[in-house]
């Protein structure tokens, strides 16, 4: 058996409260997460469950208290780099044209400037944002930003992406023209995808496979689901299909009570 | 095609109406300046109106300079060219001052800002020494480093310094995170983090206080100038105030303010150069 892209194995992460001290805060508790090679998996959760937190240790940005990491079945240790993160806030460069931007990661590597420029007007091009390139930041609209960071991401040709509710911050339509460019993007080479949100329909509309999280603290997967609905999908048209419709039933209901239970833990709070 | 040429149409009435705005605010400004100057004459010159307040028809004109005498002593200031090497010196020290006192700014305000030990140990210092009223230290820098120029500016140094220290800790400090992870996991060093993401926020920051350090260096100059120097519009304006005379004294004063002016011209046709990328508070394109 090949081993998957991504495992989180076991892992468990504990912060110390910053306010009351030796008070500790466990945001996710021995969770065990695997993403295929080529896999669309998607982990749904109650806001506030922990969920950018595996993210974040998938990423590697943040060590796990214990458990572990692996990356096509090594280790990792430091950064991922074979992973590609899309931020759920802003996370380009403001002071870099969209150009620039999307040109960073190439920049980095030590790629030649007049190459770099190349392969990113092609993925300006390709998220449809030619004739945006000296844009600044502050002068597109939030789907164009997360259109840029997306080719940002796209250009190093990352085997993973990691997703943090990247559409979030869209109105309704532009995110679902996202969600289907998103999709067409996906389909051209099939990278392994974990996205991570709080939203089920998105989540059955663009997933393989779909990880329901409890409410935190302590977060854990409580089910898992196969979506067994035909490719190329339609975002759009796909919710109206009585199997969408049905799983969406299915796993409402068994979401419903860490909806409710971390809705009760925010209010206290 | 009709649609964007009404557009245009329009928006042009609109900047036509705005350069007219313009034209009369100038105007204004121009009017204004004018009755300043009547005024100053009016209440200096000798016999003009009855005396109100001095016996002495004349002792208003001591004390308080008369317009006509100060734009003639000018006048002769530039066309007779005495005053350029004053001016220039007095430039060549703001603008080291300012230079040198912004790179230092800068390299200490990253340093500390991504070094908390550093930081934490400098951090009374900092404080302390900002704190001090450093004025008292322009004598103190004329006995060490003479009357030349680099007493000055040393002096405007000390003034500029903190000023950018402040803004680029500040700026470093307050580098979104977001940003900073996602330059990491574009695959960012160290060294690039720093170079692409922690220089470019400080700079912006640093630009934002441009008008305000470069506005002390020039102070720090002339201070400096008027405490102790051969040289510089500080040094020309002491000289005149020695012999009581007023008139060069306005003169000199009217001058530091025409330059410092200047001044701050360039400094914010290089801010909006420099910083194209930053969204302006009330952005509405005109069409």
């Amino acid at each position: 058996m090949t081993s998957p892209a991504l495992l989180l194995e076991q892992v468990t992460c504990t912060f110390a409260s910053r306010e009351r001290e030796g008070e500790r805060y466990t945001a996710v508790k021995d969770t065990t997460i695997a993403v295929g090679a080529g896999e669309f998996v998607s982990v749904v959760g109650p806001t506030g469950c922990g969920k950018s937190t595996l993210l974040n240790v998938a990423a590697g940005l943040l060590s796990p208290s214990s458990g572990g990491v692996r990356v096509l079945g090594e280790a990792l240790s430091g950064i991922n780099r074979r992973a590609g993160y899309m931020f759920q806030a802003e996370s380009l460069m403001p002071w870099r044209s969209a150009l620039d931007n999307v040109l960073a990661g190439l920049e980095f590597a030590g790629v030649d400037r007049g190459e770099a420029e190349k392969r990113a007007r092609e993925w300006l091009d390709r998220v449809g944002l030619t004739g945006f390139e000296k844009r600044y930041p502050h002068e597109l609209s939030g789907g164009m930003r997360k259109r840029v960071a997306l080719a940002q991401i796209l250009i190093l040709d990352p085997r993973l992406l990691l997703m943090d509710e990247p559409f979030s911050a869209l109105d309704v339509q532009t995110r679902q023209l996202m969600e289907n460019e998103l999709l067409e993007l996906w389909s051209a080479d099939r990278k392994s995808v974990l996205f991570i949100t709080h939203d089920l329909e998105e989540a059955i509309a663009l997933s393989d496979r779909v990880i329901v999280l409890s409410a935190g603290p302590a977060t854990h997967p409580i089910g898992e689901y196969a979506i067994d609905l035909p490719r190329p999908r339609d975002v759009n048209e796909i919710r109206l299909t009585p199997r969408f419709v049905e799983l969406h039933r299915e796993m409402w209901h068994k979401m419903k009570n860490e909806v409710l239970k971390g809705y009760a833990r925010s209010r206290k709070n | 095609m009709q649609e964007a040429a009404k557009i245009d149409g329009e928006s042009g009435a609109r900047r036509t109406n705005l350069r007219a705005a313009r034209g009369r605010l100038a105007l204004y400004h121009v009017l204004l300046l004018g009755g300043v100057f009547l005024f100053w004459y009016a209440m200096t010159e000798p016999g003009l109106i009855p005396p109100f307040y001095f016996d002495d028809p004349t002792r208003a004109k001591f004390f308080f300079g008369q317009p006509l005498e100060v734009l003639k002593r000018i006048w002769i200031w530039f066309s007779g060219g005495t005053i350029y090497l004053h001016l220039g010196v007095t430039l060549i020290e703001t603008l080291l001052a300012f230079a040198i006192g912004t790179m230092l700014g800068l390299v200490l305000g990253l340093w500390l800002a991504l070094s908390p030990t550093a930081s934490t140990l400098a951090d009374p210092y900092i404080k302390a020494m900002n704190a001090m009223p450093r004025v008292i230290l322009a004598p103190i820098f004329a006995v060490w480093f003479g009357l030349g120029i680099t007493s000055k500016v040393v002096f405007g140094i000390t003034l500029v310094f903190f000023i950018v220290f402040f803004n680029v800790y500040q700026g470093v400090k307050e580098v979104s995170p977001v940003v900073l992870a996602n330059a990491r996991m574009l695959g960012a060093s160290g060294r690039q983090l720093l170079r692409y993401v922690y220089l470019p926020s400080a700079t912006s920051w640093v630009f934002s206080s441009l008008h305000t350090s470069i506005g002390l260096a020039f102070v720090g100059a002339v201070v400096g100038e008027y405490l102790g120097s051969a040289r510089g519009v500080g040094y020309l304006i002491h000289q005149a105030e020695g012999v009581f005379d007023i008139d060069t004294v306005f003169a000199g004063i009217l001058v530091l303010t025409m330059f410092a002016l200047v001044l701050d011209f360039v400094v914010t046709q290089i801010e909006n150069r420099l910083l194209v990328w930053r969204p302006r508070a009330a952005e509405t394109e005109a069409l």
